[in-house]
C-alpha cells in the first residue's frame, strides 16, 4: 500500500534505541500488569467509555504529567548538549527535532491538557452543574486530544520527527527542504489534536453559558469559570485559523499544492501569518485559565473575596480582544513596513495594562487578608514577581525596532519560559494541590509540596535567568553549539545545572503523587481549605451526580456565604428528586483509534490506505447519528444512600485541614 | 423590541428600505458614470447594509431569549474575520514582504 517500511523504524543512535526499548517494555508491562490484575474490564467500563467530566479531567491531568515528563526530558536532553562548548552529544539534526518537539508538547500536549483538565473537573462544579453540555462530546474531544498526542510522540521512533521547529516555518517545513516524513507529523497529529480542543471550546461556552445554577447571573460567577469562557471564545475564534493552515500545509506536502512553497506563486510568510493569528491568542488560551486558578487560590488563602472582581472581568474580555490584533509582533523582522509594526506594537505593549491591573488586583486581595502558607498559595505568591519578569522582558520585546536586535535570541527564549511557566505550570501546580482533595479525595503532602515548589523555583530561575544576559550577549536560539571563544560557557554552563534542579522538584512532585495515593489520610473534609465556590460545597471525592440538589445562589462567593448562614450541609430529603444522566459510551474512544490509524498512514503517505482507514470515521458518524441513548435515571434511594455516608461521616464545615 | 400592536410595522419598514437600497444599488450600477471599482465598492457597501437591516427588520436577531448574545456572536464574528482577512492582505502586503 505504499509503504515504505525501512523508513518506519528509526535506528543507529544509542538513545533512540534505548528508548525504543524502553516503550516495548513499558508497553508489555502495562499489558501484563492489567491482564494479571484483571483490570481490562474495570478499565473499559470506568475510564475508556466514560462521559463523566471529573474524570474525563483526570484523563487530561494524568496525560498532561506523562508529557511534561517528556517535554521536560527533551529539554534537559538540550541542557545537556549546550552544557559545555562544542559538545558532541546530539548531533544537529537530533537537536532540531528535540527543540521541536519540546515546543509543540510543552504548549499543546502539556500545558493544554492540564489546563483543559482543570477546567473540565473544576467548571461544572463551580457552577453547580452534573456535566458539561454535551457530555459524549467531552469524551470525544479527550480521546482525539490523545489520539493527536500518541500519534506526534511515536513520531521519534516512528519515522523520525518534525524539525522544523515548534513554529514549523515554510519554506523549510515544505517539502523541498525537509523532504522526509517527520514535519507530516506536525501537520497531520496537530490537526486531530485540534479538533479536540475546538470542540471543548464550543462545549464549554455552552455549558457556561446555559448550566448555571439558579441565580448565578455571570457577574457571580467565579473568576475560574469566568476565565474559561473567555478562553473558550478565543478557542473557538483562534482555532479553526489553525485548522485551515495546517490543512493547507497537509496539502502542500502531501499533494504538491503551493500555499505556502517559494516557487509557483505560493507565500511563506502566509504560514507564519496564520500561524500567528493562532499562535497568539494560543497563548492566552493557556494563560487565561491560570489566571483564574491563581484568583480563586489567592481569594482563599487571603480569607477574602476576590478584589476588584469587575475589573478583573473587564481585564479578561481586554485581554481576549487584544489578544487577536497582535500576532505580528512574531515576525516584526519580517519588515512588513514602518505602519503594521507600530501598530502591532501598540497593540501589544496595551496587553500590559490589563494584565497589570490583574497584578494588582491580587495584590490588593492579599492585603490586609490572613494569607495561609499552603503549597498552593506559595505557586501562587511565586508567580507574581517570575510573571512581572516575563511580562517587563515582553514590553521590551514589545518595541519593533528593539526587537530587531532580541529577536531569535535567548533573551526571547528566556522571556517566553518566564511567561509561561510561572503562567501556567505555577498555576497548574497551584490548581493540583488546591483540587486534589476534590478530586481524589485525599490530600498531597504539603511538606513535599513545599520541598517540589522551591526546587521547582530555584531551578526555574537558575536554568532561565542566566537565557536573558546569553541572549544580551548574542547567542541565538535553536543552535545545537557554540565555540569556547564566543565566552558563553558559564552561564549556559549555569543554566545546565538549573535545569537539573528544576527536572529534581518535578521528580518531587511526582514522589508526592505517589506518596500521597500509598499513604495519606482518606477522611478529608469535603471543604479542607475552607473555600469559597460551590466546588467545595460537594462530597471529596465528587459523587458522579456531582450535587444532590442543585443548589441556589444569592451572590459571588455563594458557598463562603451559605457557610455563614449555616445552611450548607443541611439537606431536606424531601427535595432529592431523580437525577438524569448520560450513559457511557465506547464511541470517542472508537473514534481515537480510527483517527489514530488514519493519521497515520496520512504520515506514511500511504493515501489508499488512510482513505479505507477513513471508512471507519464515517462508520463511527453514522452510529453516533442512529444512537437514542438518552441517557438513565439515578434513583432517589441511591441518592440518599451516597449522600448519608459522606454527610455522616463529617458533620461540620468546621473540618477543615488547612 | 416588543411589538404590541398587531401591525407589522418593522417587516413594512424594512421592505421598504431594502427595495429602496436594491434600486439605488441598481440606479448606480446601470446609470452612474464611474469607474468599475467605485461601483464595487458602493454596491458592496449597500449589500452589507440591507444584510444589516434584513438581520435586525427580518430575522429578529435582537429578540427572544438570546436576542443579546446573537448580536454579541455576529459583531465578534465580524471583527475576527475583518482582523484575519483584512489584517493578513495588510501585513503581507505592506513593506518588503510583499517584494
Amino acid at each position: 500500500m505504499g509503504i515504505k517500511w525501512n523508513e518506519i523504524f528509526v535506528g543507529g543512535d544509542p538513545l533512540l534505541v534505548g528508548s525504543q526499548i524502553a516503550i516495548v517494555l513499558t508497553v508489555v508491562a502495562i499489558v501484563v500488569g492489567l491482564t494479571y490484575f484483571k483490570k481490562w474490564g474495570w478499565l473499559w467500563r470506568e475510564w475508556l467509555t466514560t462521559v463523566d467530566h471529573k474524570k474525563i479531567g483526570i484523563m487530561y491531568i494524568l496525560s498532561g504529567v506523562l508529557m511534561f515528563f517528556r517535554g521536560g526530558i527533551d529539554g534537559l536532553l538540550m541542557k545537556a548538549q549546550t552544557a559545555r562548548p562544542e559538545m558532541n552529544f546530539l548531533d544537529a539534526q537530533h537537536y532540531n527535532e528535540i527543540f521541536t518537539t519540546h515546543g509543540v508538547i510543552m504548549i499543546l500536549f502539556m500545558a493544554m491538557p492540564f489546563l483543559i483538565g482543570l477546567m473540565n473537573v473544576v467548571v461544572p462544579l463551580q457552577i453547580g452543574a452534573r456535566d458539561v453540555a454535551f457530555p459524549q462530546l467531552n469524551a470525544l474531544s479527550f480521546w482525539l486530544f490523545f489520539s493527536g498526542a500518541m500519534l506526534f510522540n511515536i513520531s521519534f521512533v516512528v519515522g523520525g520527527s518534525p524539525d522544523a521547529g515548534w513554529t514549523s516555518y515554510f519554506p523549510l517545513a515544505g517539502k523541498e527542504f525537509s523532504p522526509g516524513i517527520g514535519n507530516n507529523y506536525y501537520a497531520i497529529a496537530l490537526q486531530i489534536a485540534g479538533l479536540g480542543t475546538l470542540m471543548t471550546g464550543i462545549n464549554f461556552i455552552v455549558t457556561i453559558l446555559k448550566m448555571r445554577a439558579p441565580g448565578m447571573t455571570l457577574m457571580k460567577m467565579p473568576m475560574f469559570t469566568w476565565t474559561t469562557l473567555i478562553t473558550s471564545i478565543i478557542i473557538v475564534a483562534a482555532f479553526p485559523i489553525f485548522t485551515v493552515a495546517l490543512a493547507l500545509m497537509t496539502f502542500d506536502r502531501l499533494y504538491g499544492t503551493h500555499f505556502f512553497t517559494l516557487s509557483s506563486g505560493g507565500s511563506d510568510m502566509l504560514w507564519a501569518n496564520l500561524f500567528w493569528l493562532w499562535g497568539h491568542p494560543e497563548v492566552y488560551i493557556v494563560i487565561l485559565p491560570a489566571f483564574g486558578i491563581f484568583s480563586e487560590v489567592i481569594a482563599t488563602f487571603s480569607r477574602k473575596t476576590l478584589f476588584g472582581y469587575t475589573s478583573m472581568v473587564v481585564s479578561i474580555v481586554g485581554i481576549a480582544f487584544l489578544s487577536m490584533i497582535v500576532w505580528v509582533h512574531h515576525f516584526y523582522t519580517m519588515d512588513a513596513g514602518p505602519a503594521v509594526n507600530s501598530f502591532f506594537s501598540i497593540t501589544t505593549m496595551l496587553i500590559a495594562v490589563p494584565t497589570g491591573v490583574k497584578i494588582f488586583n491580587w495584590l490588593f486581595t492579599m492585603r490586609k487578608g490572613r494569607i495561609q502558607f499552603t503549597t498552593a498559595m506559595l505557586w501562587a505568591l511565586a508567580f507574581v514577581p517570575n510573571f512581572v519578569i516575563g511580562g517587563v522582558t515582553g514590553v521590551m520585546l514589545a518595541m519593533a525596532a528593539a526587537d530587531y536586535q532580541y529577536h531569535n535570541t535567548l533573551f526571547l527564549v528566556a522571556h517566553f519560559h518566564y511567561v509561561l511557566i510561572p503562567g501556567v505550570v505555577f498555576a497548574v501546580f497551584a490548581g493540583l494541590y488546591y483540587w486534589w482533595p476534590k478530586m481524589f479525595g485525599f490530600m498531597l503532602n504539603e511538606k513535599l509540596g513545599k520541598y517540589h515548589f522551591w526546587l521547582f523555583v530555584i531551578g526555574f530561575n537558575v536554568t532561565f535567568m542566566p537565557m536573558f544576559f546569553l541572549g544580551l550577549k548574542g547567542a541565538v536560539r535553536r543552535a545545537y553549539t557554540y565555540s569556547a571563544e564566543s565566552g558563553f560557557a558559564p552561564l549556559f554552563l549555569v543554566s545546565a545545572i538549573g535545569s537539573i534542579i528544576l527536572a529534581i522538584g518535578f521528580a518531587v512532585f511526582c514522589y508526592n503523587i505517589y506518596w500521597s495515593f500509598r499513604y495519606a489520610k482518606r477522611n478529608v473534609s469535603h471543604d479542607p481549605w475552607d473555600a469559597r465556590t460551590l466546588e467545595w460545597m460537594t462530597a471529596s471525592p465528587v459523587q458522579f451526580y456531582n450535587f444532590a440538589v442543585v443548589p441556589e445562589v444569592k451572590q459571588l462567593d455563594a458557598f463562603w456565604h451559605m457557610k455563614k448562614r449555616g445552611e450548607t450541609l443541611t439537606l431536606k430529603e424531601s427535595d432529592i428528586k431523580k437525577i438524569h444522566m448520560p450513559s457511557n459510551s465506547g464511541l470517542p474512544f472508537y473514534m481515537a483509534v480510527v483517527f489514530g490509524i488514519t493519521g497515520f498512514f496520512l504520515v506514511f503517505e500511504a493515501h489508499i490506505a488512510a482513505a479505507v482507514a477513513a471508512i471507519g470515521i464515517v462508520i463511527g458518524l453514522v452510529i453516533r447519528s442512529f444512537d437514542y441513548n438518552d441517557g438513565y435515571y439515578v434513583s432517589v434511594d441511591e441518592i440518599k444512600r451516597t449522600e448519608r455516608t459522606w454527610r455522616n461521616v463529617e458533620g461540620g464545615t468546621e473540618n477543615h485541614v488547612g | 423590541m416588543e411589538h404590541k400592536s398587531k401591525y407589522p410595522v418593522s417587516h413594512v419598514v424594512g421592505f421598504f428600505f431594502s427595495l429602496i437600497l436594491t434600486f439605488v444599488a441598481v440606479f448606480v450600477a446601470l446609470k452612474m458614470n464611474v469607474s468599475y471599482t467605485i461601483v464595487m465598492w458602493i454596491i458592496g457597501s449597500l449589500a452589507v447594509v440591507q444584510a444589516g437591516l434584513q438581520l435586525f427588520m427580518f430575522m429578529h436577531v435582537t429578540e427572544g431569549e438570546d436576542g443579546k448574545t446573537n448580536v454579541i456572536n455576529m459583531a465578534y464574528a465580524v471583527f475576527v474575520a475583518i482582523v484575519i482577512v483584512a489584517g493578513s492582505i495588510w501585513v503581507l502586503t505592506s513593506g518588503h514582504a510583499a517584494h
